[in-house]
Order: structure tokens, then C-alpha cells, then sequence
């Protein structure tokens, strides 16, 4: 179990002169879930960016744990590298063993030496999330990596992360636009809007949760009502 | 519960493959058409020889050249040129991409200067050549490298720009230094096009070791073929065009096999290899 404590202080960053990040604070405690929500150009993929060390504009003060790995929104691997060997980028080499286990672990395994161009987009984002494990990461950042995958695969992706958190306890910092993810995953949900956090909620019901119970509800239509969504039909 | 690469692709294969026999038979018919016809036109003297010598002419003018050997001899002339300034062209116009595909300065250097001379008819610029190389091997050389120099400077940063950049930052955050980046991302990602340029530059370099060789040469096909014009020997000119466009195919059917091996990742060539 390795844990990585996340303080950020007074983040701020502008892209020609239009802020997107205002001086945003955020602390993740070691082993600690959080969900970043936000609606689109609400600022939450550039606060991953800079906790990920890829935005070095930002101002502010930023500690996070020098084990971090990041998993995109797009899997990203490299299409001429075979599965494993995207896995073990930027390893020392000899490093096909841990590749493989960090596979067998998010069920890919059998499809270790395949091309990425011939995986489904299940695979491809199970592959990135192997690529971020093998690193064996204090601190992992899930930039919306389900978004582009189907319902159905996404359910088992929710499964095989929580699961992946419980047996490695990483801090992980979630960014998800979609708020029943945030509820079904994470311990907390934080709202960012216009580059602030605007509002925070503890979710504290054990998982597995079920998105039929009267708490799920109510803490959805509470982050609904934080993201701007009015919710004329509430589901009961 | 994977959903893996679709594979209905092997029975279509077959079934493309049964029309392509069909076919493949079919579309002989007017190419053999066409060349009994010349026969017959040569035959009956209505295509006199000092025009254009008869087919069987001239697979009689490939079997004497290449009994006594004048053929071969020729055929290497030709080809070690071609290879030797291909080389030579594809290490100038590849370094030169490296350089301008991987620094802004690099680029602000060489690139207006290349734009600029790619512009030139290369094929127009044997009188600069023999003036300034004499008319041994150098200037023959020169030519195929300034020709073949080009199509990979251009495609080569091409495919370097064209790189995902989100792949690259991929590769720095999983902890890839400079050096590696380029070697395991941007060059392996600028491959496809540059192979592509490498073809183009292949077929420039013969079309201008074909002008140069007519120009002046005393060795090669193009030696062989001007020296058959003086005798108004037309199977013989038409053998050295043969062996120009065969030595043609057979160099460009290596970049493919070479293409084929190293983009071994791509769908298409995987559904290929199956």
C-alpha cells in the first residue's frame, strides 16, 4: 500500500488572457478518491494537466507525489509498439514481466503482444490503465477515461477501477463530467466551475452503491444542481 | 467478453480472390491482343523494323544481348548508379528533414532553401551538372541524388510534423527523454510517409539516371540504347527501355517488402498478412 498526499495552493493559469484556472485550492488526503466535476471548459482537464507536471505555466504551489501516472482520455499508445511494450514505456528494460502481470491484472493479459489499432476501445483505455499501474502509482489521474467507451464496457471499467484502488490504495483524482460515476466511484465529489471550486460533497455510502438508493438520489440532484443542471424530473 | 479485431476478413479474401482470377484472366486479353496484332503488323512489314522491330525481334535482340553478356554488364552499370546516388540523396534529403523536422531553428535554415530548390526541373539541369562535374560518373550520380533527395526531405517532415503531439506528450509523461521520444515515437510515426517519399524518390531517380545516361555515357542502358539508335537498332532500344522499367519494379517492389515488414502494425497490412 503506498499512499500520496496532494496539496495544491492558488492555482491559476490563463490561455491568452482568459482564466481558467482562479487560484483554485485542492488537497487529497493519501488514498483518497476524488471526483473533479465540471461542465466542458469548466477548467477540470487543465487542473489534471497541472497536477500531471504537463501545464508548467500554472502558478500556485503544487505537491504531488513524484510516483504519479496519468490515464487519458484517449488511450494514447503508441500504434507501432506491441501492447506490452506500450505498457513498459519508459521502464528500464527487461521490464515484459511487470508489463504482463500490470495486463493480467485489467484482464488483458491474452492480448499482450497484440497491435494497439487492433484493440476495441475497451481494450485500448484497459491497456493505458495497465501503462499507469506498472508504475505502481501514489497518485493516479483518470482524465475521463471512460467517456468514449460504451455503457456496458464502462460499468466493468468502474469495477476494475475500484477494484485496481483497493489493492494498490493510490490516491486518485478523477476528472468525469458525469456525475453518477463521481457518485458510484469516488469518496468525494468536488464541482469546479469557471476555474473554481464551487461546491464539495463527501460521498460517503460503502460501495458497491446502488444509483437506485434514496442517498444516491439526493446527493445527484444536490451535484446537478452544482453543475447548473435543473432537475425538472427527478428520478425516484 | 473481448471484443477483438473483426476477422470476417478471411472468407471475403477467398471470395475476392476468385474474382480476381476471373478477371486477372480476362484483363490478359487485350495486352495479348495488342502485341500478336504488333506482330502481325511487323510480319506483313506494315510496322517497319527501322520504326519499331517486331516482338519477336526483340525478345531475340533480350537473348542475344544477354548471351554475350553486353546486357548484364550494362544492367549493373545502370543500377550500381541508381543505387549509389539514390543513397547518397536519401541520407542528404533525410538528414536534412531530421534537421529541420526536430528544430525550429533547424527549419527556419533549411526549409526556405529546400522549398526553393525543389522548385528547379531537376531532369532540366544536366548542362549545370556536366559543367560542373565533367561528364564521368559524377555528374550521373549527382542528378539521381539531387532527384531523390526531395521526395524524402518533403515527406520525411511531413511525417515528423504530422506526429500526434498528444502521443508525444504521452511519451514524456511516461517518462521517455528527448532522445527516446524521437526514437520511439516521432521517427517510428513519420515512417508511413517517408517510405511513400522513399518510392517517389526511387522513381525520380530513374527517370534522371534515364536522361543523363542519354546525354552522355559510354557504360549502362542508356549507353546501350543511344548506340542502338546510331544503327537504327529498335529491338535493341526497346530491350534497354524493358530492362529500365523492370530494373523500375523490382527496386520499388523491395521498398514495399521493407514497408511491408515495418509497418507490420497497420490494419490494413495486418489484414493483408493474414
Amino acid at each position: 500500500m503506498s499512499g500520496g498526499r496532494v496539496r495544491a495552493r492558488g492555482l491559476s493559469l490563463a490561455f491568452d488572457g482568459q482564466p481558467v484556472l482562479r487560484g483554485l485550492d485542492l488537497d487529497i488526503e493519501p488514498g483518497e478518491f476524488v471526483a473533479i466535476l465540471g461542465r466542458s471548459g469548466s477548467g477540470k482537464t487543465t487542473l489534471l494537466r497541472v497536477l500531471a507536471g504537463l501545464e508548467r505555466r500554472a502558478t500556485g504551489a503544487v505537491e504531488v507525489p513524484t510516483a504519479s501516472a496519468v490515464v487519458f482520455q484517449e488511450p494514447r499508445l503508441l500504434p507501432w509498439k506491441r501492447v506490452w511494450q506500450n505498457v513498459a514505456i519508459g521502464l528500464p528494460n527487461g521490464a515484459r514481466e511487470r508489463a504482463l502481470d500490470a495486463l493480467v491484472e485489467v484482464e488483458l493479459g491474452h492480448r499482450a503482444d497484440a497491435w494497439p489499432l487492433t484493440l476495441s476501445g475497451g481494450e485500448a483505455q484497459r491497456a493505458g490503465l495497465a501503462r499507469a499501474l506498472v508504475r505502481d502509482p501514489a497518485f493516479l489521474l483518470l482524465d475521463e477515461p471512460f467517456a468514449s467507451i460504451d455503457a456496458l464496457t464502462r460499468l466493468r471499467m468502474h469495477e476494475l477501477v475500484l477494484a485496481l484502488w483497493r489493492a494498490h490504495g493510490p490516491s486518485v483524482l478523477l476528472v468525469t463530467h458525469d456525475v453518477d460515476e463521481a457518485l458510484l466511484l469516488a469518496d468525494r465529489a468536488v464541482v469546479i466551475d469557471g476555474g473554481r471550486i464551487v461546491a464539495q460533497t463527501i460521498i460517503a455510502a460503502p460501495r458497491p452503491r446502488d444509483p437506485a438508493s434514496h442517498t444516491f438520489s439526493t446527493q445527484r440532484r444536490e451535484l446537478l444542481g452544482y453543475l447548473g443542471v435543473p432537475l425538472v424530473w427527478s428520478p425516484q | 467478453m473481448d471484443e477483438t479485431a473483426i476477422t470476417v476478413r478471411p472468407s471475403a479474401l477467398r471470395w475476392d480472390g476468385l474474382r480476381i482470377d476471373a478477371r486477372g484472366a480476362r484483363r490478359f486479353v487485350s495486352p495479348v491482343l495488342l502485341i500478336a496484332l504488333w506482330q502481325l503488323g511487323s510480319t506483313t512489314h506494315l510496322i517497319p523494323a527501322t520504326k519499331l522491330a517486331s516482338p519477336a525481334a526483340i525478345v531475340a535482340a533480350f537473348w542475344s544481348l544477354s548471351i554475350s553478356g553486353e546486357l548484364w554488364g550494362d544492367l549493373i552499370v545502370s543500377l550500381t548508379r541508381v543505387l549509389v546516388g539514390f543513397a547518397v540523396g536519401v541520407t542528404i534529403g533525410g538528414s536534412l528533414a531530421l534537421v529541420s523536422g526536430l528544430s525550429r531553428r533547424g527549419e527556419d535554415a533549411v526549409d526556405p532553401v529546400m522549398q526553393g530548390l525543389r522548385t528547379l526541373p531537376y531532369l532540366g539541369m544536366v548542362p549545370l551538372m556536366i559543367a560542373w562535374f565533367g561528364i564521368g560518373e559524377l555528374p550521373k550520380l549527382a542528378l539521381v541524388a539531387f532527384a531523390s533527395a526531395f521526395p524524402v526531405y518533403l515527406t520525411l517532415l511531413g511525417g515528423i510534423r504530422g506526429v500526434d503531439p498528444k502521443l508525444i506528450e504521452a511519451a514524456r509523461i511516461f517518462g521517455l527523454d528527448r532522445l527516446a521520444t524521437i526514437r520511439e515515437v516521432i521517427l517510428p510515426g513519420a515512417l508511413a510517409p517517408a517510405l511513400v517519399g522513399l518510392r517517389y524518390a526511387l522513381g525520380a531517380a530513374w527517370l534522371s539516371l534515364v536522361v543523363s545516361e542519354q546525354i552522355n555515357a559510354d557504360r549502362g542502358i542508356g549507353y546501350l540504347i543511344m548506340n542502338a539508335r546510331d544503327f537504327m537498332r529498335t529491338d535493341v532500344i526497346v530491350v534497354g527501355l524493358l530492362v529500365y522499367a523492370i530494373l523500375g519494379l523490382a527496386t520499388d517492389g523491395v521498398v514495399r517488402a521493407i514497408e511491408r515488414r515495418a509497418l507490420a502494425w497497420r490494419p490494413s497490412i495486418l489484414a493483408d498478412g493474414r
